[in-house]
């Protein structure tokens, strides 16, 4: 098959649906401030400004900005420990996200639960889950109320290939199929699970799409470094969940531009991978369309200008945030704000 | 008051829950048409109709991930667990997510949830289908764990587990399902976290759990005929929260304190109570504590084996008659 990586860069395939131009410009507006964001969340680790363990989307921005646009604001989202740029494309605060990586009072959880495990309910950012599978059945959960209620949510759950292999995904995957729920998972394959070739331990090319038809689901692969052929798909299949049609599983092909966490320098990819991978880098291509499609340049300027800006404030304020304060440690662990297990 | 059935006592917990608040569904395997292995469900799908009340797939974590993320956007699930060793197979939901997920998120996510599981031995099902796995619900904070002993309690502490906003583990013990008791009728709501003094005497309080609260009450009147041996008997109902007020008063009173736990001894509840009695009343202690288990190996199934291994009444009444004075 025509892999993405092959794709000629630039070259739009017929969009299955029209994407306007408002549209285009906040897809890469989201692209710029996730690969901005991210990078500086690297910048603030080698500063050891950043504690603990970080796993970066440089790369993977297409998929976060795809969906991020596509979703109603009532929409949930579940995504796995990389889970920076889907928390941000929901709208979580920048400065709630770098405050949390760095262990600040002003973290979307106040430092209690750091960079796996990003969460801000109120704009639909329904958790990181940090042990792989874990949120697929969550996820499946969220879409049973949803459904129940009948309230024409969405559950989107995003994971990688790497999750394909465990249980929690069979599990789950069946039962959102049985009980056709309105749930759409979307395994972002960068190829690699940890530091693994996916093809290395997988009984199939495609270890997500190709199990799709155990469930009685259509085969689905996109380029997932091209934000329209997300965002299509992503309408698509959560307009079709939303009306009763249950759910989808979605493969989008995409390739992480570091290693797997922050201690991973990614020495076991072969030579040029990498670089090739480059080439069809999602936020490149991206602008390289907008300009094909008329867009000037200016626009475009002005638009990485201020997503730059937005991301240094964010920094700034990260920084100048107070560490938490120690009272917060026996707080919540019950509803009641407390933590007493006796009388 | 009607006499019920232990078993009939949960159908009649989750009913009243159901009928009172639509929030409240119910999910688990077996659990709708079947009524449920143990037949503890009978009816509740003819009541509540397939919307509410739902069979599912061998998927045990798919069940409990279910249950979580409908918790956390406005549904209050009951989630079973067939048998409480199966716990180990969801044990990532429950551990690591079910529990953990409030305190991580600083808040925002609340999980109004049950997860009812049949716990305990007694029926001959070997190591993996008998155990008594209380403790290790325990040992993990965020989840409140409570274990009823009597028809009454099975269904006013469900109903105080629906409307409690924190996920509870209910630990129903299976040797018990078909008990008799008497049960208030209409609307009831028993507390979480209150443990109940069944039995006042003089010389020993025995602190007990579920079905060894009744081989307790059995063991204390031999003890009192037989052996001249006056004991108290505290039903703890409730390990999370643990009501070491009445506990630890109970204990003072007589200064000797016994538990008898059907775990297996190491990390058993009991030693968690002796180490608080320890620190807080030991100068009201006459003696050594006394704590009777289930011996710290995989269980047996053989019914002549496995009654020798858990705690049984001439066991309680041999221990405490040899070690109280």
């Amino acid at each position: 098959m025509d892999t993405p990586v092959k794709r000629k860069i630039g070259a739009a395939a017929k969009p299955a649906i029209e994407i306007g131009r408002e549209t285009r410009l906040e897809l890469y507006r989201q692209q710029l401030e996730l690969r901005y964001c991210e990078k500086r969340a690297y910048d603030l680790f080698l500063q050891n400004l950043v504690k603990g363990t970080s796993h970066l989307s440089l790369g993977q921005e297409a998929i976060a900005a795809g969906f991020g646009v596509a979703m109603r604001p009532d929409d949930w989202t579940f995504c796995t420990y990389r889970g920076h740029a889907h928390t941000l494309a929901r709208g979580a605060s920048m400065a709630g996200v770098l405050g949390e990586l760095m262990g600040r009072e002003c973290g979307l959880l106040g430092g209690k639960g750091g960079s796996m495990h990003l969460t801000d309910v109120e704009h639909g950012a329904m958790g990181s889950y940090a042990i792989i599978g874990a949120h697929l059945p969550v996820a499946a959960g969220a879409a049973w109320s949803a459904q129940y209620r009948g309230t024409e949510q969405v559950a989107v759950c995003f994971f990688g290939d790497g999750t394909t292999n465990i249980g929690a995904f069979h599990e789950a995957l069946n039962f959102s199929v049985v009980w056709k729920l309105p749930v759409v998972f979307v395994c972002e394959n960068n190829l690699y699970m940890e530091y693994t070739p996916i093809s290395a331990v997988t009984a199939v090319e495609h270890p997500a799409a190709d199990r799709a038809s155990a469930y009685g689901l259509e085969r689905v692969v996109i380029d997932g470094n091209d934000a329209d052929a997300v965002y299509e798909t992503a309408v698509k299949f959560m307009t079709r969940a939303r009306k009763g049609g249950g759910p989808a599983l979605i493969e989008a092909m995409t390739y992480r531009h570091s290693g797997h966490s922050r201690a991973d320098p990614g020495q076991y990819r072969p030579e040029g991978e990498l670089e090739k991978w480059l080439e069809r880098d999602p936020v490149d291509f991206y602008r390289k369309r907008l300009l094909e499609l008329g867009v000037n340049e200016a626009t475009l300027k002005d638009m990485e200008a201020a997503a730059m800006t937005k991301v240094d404030e964010a920094t700034a304020i990260a920084k100048a945030s107070a560490l938490p304060s120690l009272d917060v440690i026996e707080k919540d662990v019950w509803a009641d704000g407390g933590a007493a297990w006796r009388n | 008051m009607a006499e019920l059935t232990y078993r009939d006592a949960v159908a009649a917990g989750i009913a009243q829950e159901m009928a009172r608040d639509e929030r409240v569904v119910f999910l688990g395997e077996d659990v709708a048409a079947a009524g449920g292995v143990f037949k503890a469900t009978v009816g509740l799908l003819e009541q509540f109709g397939p919307k509410r009340v739902r069979d599912c797939p061998i998927s045990e974590q798919a069940i409990l991930g279910a249950a979580m993320g409908a918790a956390m956007t406005g549904l209050r699930p009951i989630a079973e667990i067939m048998f409480s060793d199966f716990l180990a197979v969801c044990w990532d939901l429950v551990a690591n997510e079910i529990a953990k997920t409030r305190y991580m998120t600083n808040g925002q996510i609340a999980l109004p949830l049950v997860i009812r599981t049949a716990n305990g031995a007694g029926s001959r099902f070997g190591a993996q289908h008998s155990q008594a796995v209380e403790n290790w619900a325990m040992a993990v904070p965020g989840l409140k764990v409570v274990a009823p002993a009597f028809p009454a309690d099975v269904k006013g502490l469900l109903a105080a587990a629906v409307r409690d906003p924190d996920p509870v583990l209910f630990f129903e013990q299976k040797s018990l399902y078909s008990f008799k008791g008497e049960v208030p009728d209409g609307e009831y709501v028993d507390e979480l976290g209150k443990a109940r003094v069944l039995r006042e005497g003089k010389d020993c309080t025995i602190v007990a759990l579920a079905s060894m609260v009744h081989k307790s009450l059995a063991a204390a009147e031999i003890l009192e005929k037989e052996h001249g041996i006056s004991c108290t008997v505290v039903d703890v109902r409730s390990l999370v929260p643990l009501d070491t007020q009445t506990i630890l008063s109970e204990i003072a009173k007589t200064g000797r304190l016994v538990t008898v736990e059907e775990n297996p001894r190491l990390c058993g509840w009991g030693a968690e109570i002796a180490s608080i009695a320890a620190d807080e009343c030991f100068w009201s202690l006459d003696g050594p504590i006394l704590r009777i288990t289930t011996p710290h190996i995989p269980l047996p199934s053989a019914d002549r084996l496995e009654d020798a291994t858990i705690p049984s009444v001439e066991r309680i009444v041999k221990e405490i008659s040899e070690k109280i004075d």
